[in-house]
């Protein structure tokens, strides 16, 4: 097990964002996590990498407690997560940013070995063209390829991805699923928040739904797309559920 | 270190010092004292420029350390008798000891919040030390004329001291430069772009920005003894100036906010414009209205600066021009 998220409640004075939630992700798989906008994922996303301290709860990273350390200190640690609304260092050249992911990331390389993580990565995610641009110049396709070269120049072991796809023609969309799934191949381990439904079922290995800041299901992606609950609380629709439980894109 | 491979690196102290030797090979003094006066405005807008240009934070009151880097070292010369070089180091070690613990505290405001708290830190010094018997209170302290006698006269005094403003500004111009192109610099400037991705990525910004913000008052400091070594004469008012702070931020826009070259090009340009107004016939009495009309035009329309615009426009130039 390689993230075990035990109990954690986040409050924001009376709104309960996160509510006793529990999970566990082992090495190696791409966990998703989905619900209805206003769940609390990216709370939760926010929680586990430090952003804030939860309000009760505890979060264990490679058997470690690190319940309430700060960002930097988990990136050190080899967890990586990326925006959903992307976040560029946008006066800084495309390069400039990778080099910044893997200097201070979990291997903490000098800034000339950093270099040349930074043009590998580049090449992974196809960005080798716009090393030289400033990252504010970048459409919204490449500046969420950015953001996930950023991560990985860190080396992880462990990546948050947060709406990856969102904003992305189909395509593009396709495009990103390839890099994922390259990702893993190189054993980092994902948890990804992702409303395309199509995409986080063919990818994930296994699913966890949120509803209200609780967890209302879980399972491998055929259990919880046949949930009760998750048909209820998530997909109203009759119309909307039998797409969905057919895997077709909506 | 790949700086110190650095053609640019050179080349840019090189042709610093080269010029800064004019005045002595041609045994000019007046010359030397506007050379004096320059190099002091580079190395205030340039160590204003790595906590404002590189880390983001505009410190309004960035004149504090040039001030109490000159108390301290005048105190030290005048009351022990202390040789004037170590005085002025220790003066340097004391702003940046001041620097450290300020910077802890006012260091977690952003953005116009840190900015005034620099300008209260800096108006909060001086009416200590206008209150402050030891240091001379609102009359200040001056040398007696033989304190020079150990220096060789008040002339070599005069001389030592635009040495050691060479070497200072020098000193400075490399520390610049070598932040901005290390792994410590593109930290900073990663916190200039933003703070909380930042962290994200593993930087932890609270101990970057004090460590950069007590380099930053090292200089001035130094820049500060120095000045009023050869002053002979520091008083609260002309040591924590608040116009001389907005200064040198008016001279790293002007030159290019975050580069290296930008601050010595605004510092150049803004005190030889300055010069030029103020002798001219026609606009010696409304300078700083053409000065001031220059800066907003240029902040309108070159918010990068000069060497800013010059490495946006053309890509050729920013191998070398940094």
């Amino acid at each position: 097990m390689i993230l075990s998220v035990e109990n954690v409640s986040k409050r924001f004075g009376g709104l309960q964002a996160l509510d006793k939630v529990t999970l566990s992700v082992n090495e190696g798989e791409i966990f998703g996590i989905i619900g209805p906008n206003g769940a609390g994922k990216t709370t939760l996303f926010n929680t586990i990498n430090g952003v804030y301290p939860p309000t009760e709860g505890r979060i264990k990273f490679r058997g470690e407690d690190v319940t309430g350390l700060p960002p930097f200190d988990l990136s050190k640690r080899g967890l990586a997560r990326t925006y959903q609304v992307v976040r560029p260092l946008g006066e800084l050249t495309v390069r400039e940013n990778v080099t910044v992911g893997a200097c201070f990331g979990r291997e903490n390389l000098p800034l000339e070995k950093a270099e040349k993580v930074a043009d590998e990565i580049l090449e992974f995610v196809g960005l080798t063209a716009r090393n030289d641009m400033l990252a504010s110049k970048l459409n919204v396709a490449q500046k969420k390829r950015l953001e996930m070269a950023r991560a990985l120049a860190a080396r992880p072991i462990l990546i948050l991805l947060d709406e990856v796809l969102a904003g992305l023609n189909p395509q593009e969309v396709a495009d990103m699923l390839g890099v994922v799934r390259k990702i893993r191949e190189q054993g980092v381990t994902i948890i990804m928040i992702e409303h395309l439904m199509h995409a986080v079922m063919n990818l994930s290995d296994r699913v966890f739904v949120l509803d209200y800041g609780a967890q209302i299901a879980e399972g491998t992606p055929q259990e919880v797309s046949n949930h009760p609950k998750v048909i209820e609380a998530y997909l109203g629709d009759p119309e909307v559920a039998k797409r969905f439980l057919e895997g077709t894109p909506s | 270190m790949k700086t110190l491979k650095n053609i640019s690196f050179w080349l840019l102290l090189v042709v610093i010092a080269g010029v800064a030797v004019v005045p002595i090979v041609q045994g000019n003094v007046s010359m030397r004292e506007d050379a004096f006066f320059i190099l002091m405005l580079v190395i205030l807008a340039s160590s204003t420029n790595i906590i404002m240009g590189y880390t983001g934070y505009v410190s309004f009151g960035h004149i504090v350390y040039f001030g109490t880097g000159g108390y301290v070292a005048f105190y030290l010369m005048q009351t022990f008798q202390w040789h004037f070089v170590l005085a002025a180091l220790v003066g340097g070690v004391a702003a940046s000891l001041l620097a450290f613990l300020l910077g802890n505290a006012v260091l977690r405001l952003r953005g116009a919040y840190f900015a005034l708290s620099t300008i209260g830190i800096n108006e909060a010094v001086r009416a200590f030390v206008s209150n402050f018997e030891p240091l001379g209170g609102s009359i200040g302290m001056f040398f007696n004329f033989s304190m020079y006698d150990a220096y060789g006269g008040a002339k070599n005094a005069g001389q030592l001291a635009y040495y050691a403003m060479v070497v200072l500004a020098l000193m400075t111009i490399a520390a610049s430069f070598l932040i901005k192109k290390s792994k410590f610099g593109l930290g900073l400037m990663s916190i200039r772009e933003d703070q909380d991705a930042s962290m994200v990525l593993g930087i932890n910004p609270s101990r970057m920005k004090v460590i950069t913000y007590t380099i930053s008052a090292f200089f001035p400091a130094i820049a500060g003894a120095i000045f009023f070594f050869k002053n002979g004469l520091i008083e609260p008012g002309p040591a924590f100036e608040l116009h001389r702070s907005v200064e040198a931020l008016v001279m790293v826009m002007l030159g290019g906010f975050g580069t290296v070259t930008g601050p010595i090009v605004g510092a150049v340009v803004y005190e030889r414009l300055r010069g030029f107004l103020i002798t001219n016939e026609t606009f010696s009495n409304f300078h700083l209205v053409i000065a001031g009309a220059m800066l907003l035009l240029i902040v309108l329309f070159v918010p990068a600066g000069l060497v800013g615009w010059l490495r946006l426009r053309f890509a050729a130039v920013r191998r070398f021009l940094e």
